[in-house]
């Protein structure tokens, strides 16, 4: 789905060449600064590359309309931004970013769900826990049902038992609805119990791609 | 009312007693803006009194050369200005967003008040139109300036914001809807909240200078309302030229976030 070659960012990430599969659930995983979010801001097209190439289904990243490649690869950041307004409000603003149309309460409930988030839709998002705000964004994301999820850290403000719950219910959704999942993780259990394939990133080079 | 009382020289010098007791006060109370207060009189003195030969000058001989060449420095001055008071980093490209939207947006408004509210002849008569450009192009520097600073702050702050929207797919004119909106608010308000209080609170200035020459009020009101109505619309257009074409410049092509370490 995506291959990377020769690609470089600055002095932040030197890729060789790496290729990211299609409908599998990859993990992200390195220390703190090794460049693993720069990858993702690169296939979300936030950032583009100083040299290499990209191709995003045999297409040159470079060439296609960002805007709407971000609908179709859709990134949440590590620190989500919540917006002013209720959960459901929170949850439809990403189908209003992109321009697409609303949907009933009944499948806000169902994101909701998945995102295990047992909260009233006309609840104030604003006064959420940091970990139910990260799980309402996820909630958000996964509403939009875009090919490819690319999340940053989405566990971050979790505990160690909801996040193996909400990884668990996130995969699951991946795999029964045909989507991409590429999840940057420090958690290198969640990455052994989940990925398909594991990358390796240690100060912007990949030392290691494998399947698990 | 027969006509103005002629302000006599000492007459003139005693109206500076305000400065000195001005000046007092910061010394007593330790403020150190002595340097400033001194400086702003003397120019604001050498300023208007050059002002108004020049303006002399232009009244006995009519040419519309004058005239442009008048209004091209007030523009020139007007632009340079809201480059110096905004106090946050502008770029080029913004820099030139504001001098377009300033010269678009006062000129149409200046052209439309004075050829068809007021409808003078000659087009150029340098009695009606510098005046009234300089109320006109004066306030929607103000309006500017205040857009300029909350677009560019909110682009900043919020940038969180706007990115994460851009992530979701939002085109740049979305992601940015809620700063641009607040940044023509605050750019209008001003002119917005000086019309209530105007005529109770206050007396505009071109209608007291109008009365005080002999005019009569109802025509110095016919005026100030006419010319009000033309600083609202020609700050309004100015300001909306500016926030729709000023967000677009913090993006690039490929409708990335131009960050502060790019410019």
């Amino acid at each position: 789905m995506f291959i990377l070659k020769e690609v470089k960012y600055k002095d932040i990430l030197d890729i060789k060449e790496l290729s990211i599969k299609k409908n599998k659930v990859t993990c992200i995983v390195g220390q703190s600064g090794s460049g693993k979010t720069t990858l993702i801001k690169l296939l979300n097209k936030l950032i583009s590359l100083d040299s290499g190439e990209i191709l995003y289904n045999d297409q040159f990243l470079h060439d296609l309309d960002s805007i709407q490649l971000r609908r179709n690869v859709v990134m949440l950041p590590q620190s989500p931004a919540i917006f002013p307004g209720s959960i459901k409000e929170n949850l439809l603003i990403g189908l209003k970013f992109s321009q697409r149309p609303l949907v009933s309460d009944d499948k806000l409930q169902d994101v909701l769900n998945v995102v295990k988030l047992n909260k009233s839709l006309d609840e104030n998002a604003e006064k959420l826990s940091g970990g139910e705000k990260q799980r309402l964004a996820l909630g958000r994301v996964v509403l939009m049902e875009p090919e490819v999820l690319l999340l940053d850290e989405p566990s971050s403000s979790l505990d160690e038992d909801t996040e193996h719950i909400i990884i668990e219910s996130l995969v699951n959704y991946t795999k029964n609805n045909n989507k991409t999942l590429i999840m940057v993780t420090h958690s290198k259990k969640v990455a052994d119990q989940f990925a398909d394939e594991v990358i390796e990133i240690k100060n912007g080079i990949v030392v290691n791609q494998e399947e698990v | 009312m027969d006509g103005v009382i002629d302000l006599k020289l000492w007459q003139m010098a005693a109206a500076y007693i305000f400065v000195v007791i001005l000046l007092l006060i910061v010394r007593i109370r330790g403020i150190s803006r002595e340097k400033e207060i001194l400086i702003s009189s003397i120019r604001m003195t050498i300023q208007l009194i050059l002002t108004g030969y020049i303006l002399v000058y232009l009244f006995d001989n009519i040419n519309p050369v004058y005239t442009i060449i008048v209004i091209g420095l007030m523009e020139t001055f007007a632009i340079y200005n809201i480059f110096k008071r905004t106090k946050t980093i502008i770029s080029n490209s913004l820099k030139k967003i504001i001098a377009f939207s300033m010269l678009v947006g006062t000129l149409f408004s200046l052209i439309y008040f004075l050829l068809v509210v007021i409808n003078i002849s000659p087009w150029y008569d340098p009695r009606y139109f510098i005046p009234i450009a300089g109320m006109i192009i004066g306030n929607s520097m103000t309006g500017i300036s205040l857009g300029v600073t909350r677009l560019v702050d909110g682009m900043y702050s919020q940038k969180h914001l706007v990115e994460s929207a851009l992530m979701l797919g939002a085109t740049p004119k979305i992601a940015t809807k809620e700063i641009v909106d607040n940044a023509f608010d605050s750019a209008i308000l001003p002119t917005i909240n000086s019309m209530v209080g105007m005529g109770i609170v206050f007396l505009p200035g071109m209608m007291t200078g109008q009365i005080l020459s002999g005019t009569s009020p109802v025509t110095a009101i016919e005026y100030q309302i006419a010319i009000m109505l033309g600083i609202l619309g020609s700050v309004a257009l100015t300001v909306i030229l500016f926030v729709q074409l000023g967000y677009k410049t913090f993006f690039n092509e490929q409708t990335q976030l131009i960050t502060n370490d790019d410019k």
